[in-house]
């Protein structure tokens, strides 16, 4: 019956035991984006907004430390999420004035990860709040959320494989909020084809996915400041 | 027939009203090339509403050449009727004014033949109109703002949406609604050249042709559930836009546009439908009066 | 000597005006054939329905033996006109008119034959200039060559010195005489003035209200030496069928109490004579007047003063 007791109490309790401090889960994560100074990436971006029916598109995204990021459609017309800025993460971590809360663990896609949220120091900041969702065994960010006073709440998931020591995802999927879209009327003398839309889910309506898979970084081979104008 | 067709083609082209339209449609497919120039990211504001404050977009990729045919088509093809109610609203009533109809018709050529002339020569104005409209608003601007995917707003029922159409599925979308308002524009020519039969002299059917045209247009964009339902499909003016539908890209269920889609081919097939049978029905008409008309001018 | 137009009881009914009534005429091949009547009297009605302008309300229009109904292509092409005022393409050139109407008519065009017909007319050095810069005689001769392009057989014209000064008036007759004479052409010239038909036609119809008034040779019909002579009996319909075997059955009418002879004055008593020996009962005898007097009237029927008879 010790024995039963003893086995319970273990396995309750040494996960706990095995847990690092977040700060230091943090610390090394930021270590590994310290990593990379540069990187220019090709991916193909999939919007996925109820009233933009636009196709994937080939984007090239350029990062330069601090905290620069660009996306730039390689060919054609693109609509690129304003929020998209985000997906650095070094965005949220570069930031060194803020305070980490241990919100527990959870799981992303059948991962086990830390949960932490980052309030930032300073009242003025953009970033209101930010919840990371960290592996620890890897130290790599799964998920990320982070609610802007301008630019509303975002959320981004990322999956890892090539890149995965620099800390760079090979997929991100960015959730963000969109507005409604309505056409000023009278402008645009559209043929009625008769045919009735399938009605708006209203809550679709509002949010907004951007899928970009990256096919390739170039990591550290400098990146000329023109592109971030 | 041929040789028919020739000297109709002739006397149109001999008239300097013939050249009012090209003329007219070479100047306002250049005042949108010059305002766009100056000002586009202003209207395309305007389109884009809230979009702005979500998104980054490359307004000036996006005020490319074929976006901008696609304004000045928006424009041009509802002034359009006009122009091609000029030859063809003339086409007996203008003989009958200059007394040259009675002339012709006392001509071993029979009036059906007279009526099938002038109605095809109607037709390739109307083309070389359109052939115009194409070299002044589609390829002019493509060499004054180049080329690039394109962005269509569009209106369905309630729902606003920004569909875009990328470069290289653009083109044979132009080529297929020139086709289309070919088409559209003929019943305008059909109908001008049925009111033509009954004037003597040629300002009387224009005008008439452009106010049945003007009010046809009201009530099409009229929203009135029952002029919807009963009026607005046999209201030859509910297509004039249909050349549009060659824009509507379909789309995946994601929303993603399928390349070298139509949405609703359906419904530009109708359309056609429609309006080749209004054509038959004004040309049968004009044929059955114009037979039986005595002549007295 | 064939013949080439035949009309059968033609009428044409515009919304209840009867502008055509009931009219029969023939004109032969090689005709001058005058058309005459005052305005209005359903003359141009009468020449569009020939031409297939107007659509006859009954009675049949034979041309070369044929109904015009059916043949109406072939009928035309045999056939040139020029009806009233001689409109042409104002802002096309003299050439390109005839060069389009030729073609029209299923002529083989060529710039010789253009140009040949020009010169008949006298405007081959005109061939280039725009029809708006012609004078109003100009454009009459040009119509003339576009209703001559294509070689046709019988030649119609409306009223063709209408609005010609002196000059072209006369140039207008020798024209048509030309046409006559020269070229083997008929002519059916319609006017509202008697001496005009009378200086060019060899035989004439007139028509007042739509109905025939005579129709005959011309030097015959205008004679002064005939009369018209108004007789009226006890029996006009028996005296009418005695005339009708006796000499003086040309030109023979029977019209409300009156019976209408044409005839010589000189026999005169002669007609008297016989009708008392056939016993008919004689009321009054007169004669009226001359045709061109009768036709006077009728045009002046404005400030109509009663004819003198002679």
């Amino acid at each position: 019956m010790k024995a039963y007791l003893s086995v319970l109490l273990t396995l309750l309790i040494s996960p706990a035991f095995a847990q690092q401090d977040i700060n230091v889960l943090i610390k090394s994560a930021k270590q590994k984006m310290a990593l990379v100074n540069d990187y220019e990436a090709l991916g193909r971006m999939k919007t996925n907004v109820a009233f933009l029916k636009v196709p994937v598109a080939t984007v090239k995204v350029y990062f330069k430390k601090p905290n620069r990021l660009k996306v730039k459609s390689e060919k054609g017309v693109s609509f690129i999420p304003k929020g998209a800025v985000s997906i650095n993460m070094g965005s949220v971590l570069t930031d060194e004035q803020f305070t980490v809360i241990d919100a527990g663990t959870d799981k992303v896609n059948g991962v086990a990860v830390r949960v932490a949220k980052l309030l930032p120091a300073d009242d003025n900041s953009d970033v209101v709040l930010s919840t990371l969702y960290i592996e620890e065994a890897t130290a790599l960010i799964r998920k990320a959320k982070t609610t802007t006073r301008e630019n509303g709440s975002f959320e981004l998931e990322m999956t890892y494989s090539k890149y995965a020591s620099y800390g760079l995802p090979d997929k991100i999927v960015f959730s963000f909020n969109t507005k409604d879209y309505k056409l000023p009327k009278g402008v645009t003398f559209d043929f009625d084809d008769g045919s009735t839309p399938a009605p708006v889910d209203k809550a679709k309506g509002k949010k907004g996915r951007a899928e970009i898979t990256f096919s390739s970084y170039v990591i550290n081979k400098g990146v000329d400041d023109a592109v971030f104008k | 027939m041929w040789s028919l067709l020739q000297i109709e083609l002739y006397k149109i082209a001999k008239r300097p009203r013939t050249y009012i339209a090209f003329v007219a449609i070479a100047a306002i497919a250049f005042i949108f090339q010059f305002a766009f120039k100056a000002d586009g990211a202003s209207y395309l504001n305007l389109m884009l509403q809230t979009v702005s404050e979500s998104f980054d977009l490359d307004l000036k990729k996006s005020m490319n050449g074929y976006f901008m045919c696609y304004i000045i088509l928006n424009t041009l093809l509802i002034q359009v009727p006009i122009l091609v109610a000029l030859v063809a609203g003339d086409a007996i009533s203008g003989e009958a004014n200059m007394g040259t109809l009675r002339l012709i018709l006392t001509k071993p050529v029979s009036r059906t033949q007279i009526i099938l002339v002038k109605f095809l020569a109607s037709i390739i104005f109307t083309v070389l109109l359109l052939v115009w409209m194409a070299v002044t608003s589609l390829f002019f601007s493509l060499l004054i703002f180049g080329a690039d995917d394109m962005l269509i707003f569009r209106n369905k029922g309630q729902e606003s949406m920004i569909l875009q159409i990328t470069q290289d599925d653009i083109m044979w979308r132009y080529m297929a609604a020139f086709a289309y308002a070919a088409v559209a524009l003929t019943v305008i020519a059909a109908l001008a050249m049925l009111l033509s039969v009954y004037a003597e002299n040629s300002i009387g059917p224009i005008i008439a042709t452009v106010c049945i045209v003007i009010v046809c247009t009201v009530i099409s964009n009229m929203n009135v559930p029952i002029i919807d339902k009963h009026v607005k499909p046999w209201l030859f003016t509910s297509y004039l836009v249909g050349w549009k539908g060659f824009f509507y890209i379909a789309t995946t269920e994601d929303g993603l546009p399928i390349k070298g889609s139509i949405e609703n081919w359906a419904a530009i097939r109708n359309s056609l439908y429609i309006l080749l049978g209004h054509i038959a029905v004004l040309l049968g008409i004009t044929i059955f009066v114009f037979r039986k008309k005595d002549i007295l001018t | 000597m064939s013949v080439l137009l035949e009309v059968k009881n033609l009428s044409k009914n515009f919304d209840g005006f009867q502008a055509v009534n009931d009219l029969s005429f023939t004109v032969n091949e090689g005709d001058v054939y005058g058309f005459l009547g005052q305005n209005g009297a359903g003359k141009s009605t009468t020449i569009r329905m020939l031409l297939t302008l107007i659509k006859p309300t009954s009675g049949k229009i034979i041309f070369f033996g044929k109904n015009l109904a059916e043949n109406r292509g072939e009928v035309l092409r045999m056939t040139g006109a020029v009806v009233e005022r001689p409109d042409l393409y104002k802002y096309l050139s003299a050439y390109d008119n005839l060069y389009i109407f030729a073609k029209m008519s299923g002529v083989k065009t060529t710039r010789k034959l253009i140009m040949d017909q020009l010169e008949l007319v006298g405007l081959a050095e005109r061939a280039r200039s725009k029809v708006k810069t012609f004078s109003q005689g100009m454009k009459q001769r040009l119509g003339i060559a576009v209703a001559l392009i294509h070689d046709p057989k019988l030649i119609i014209l409306d009223e063709p010195t209408n609005g010609l000064d002196p000059q072209g008036i006369a140039d207008m007759r020798n024209l048509i005489l030309h046409l006559s004479r020269e070229l083997g052409k008929t002519v059916i010239v319609s006017s509202h003035l008697l001496s005009e038909i009378e200086q060019i036609a060899n035989r004439m119809i007139i028509i007042n209200k739509g109905k025939k008034i005579v129709e005959g040779v011309v030097s015959e019909l205008l004679d002064p030496a005939k009369t018209v002579v108004e007789l009226e009996t006890l029996d006009n319909a028996a005296a009418f069928d005695l005339l009708k075997t006796s000499s003086w059955s040309g030109g023979l009418e029977l019209s409300g109490k009156y019976i209408r002879l044409h005839m010589d004055k000189a026999d005169i008593p002669a007609l008297a004579r016989q009708l008392s020996a056939s016993g008919v009962g004689i009321l009054s005898l007169q004669p009226r007047h001359s045709l061109e007097d009768y036709f006077l009237s009728l045009t002046n029927a404005e400030n109509h003063v009663e004819p003198v008879t002679n």
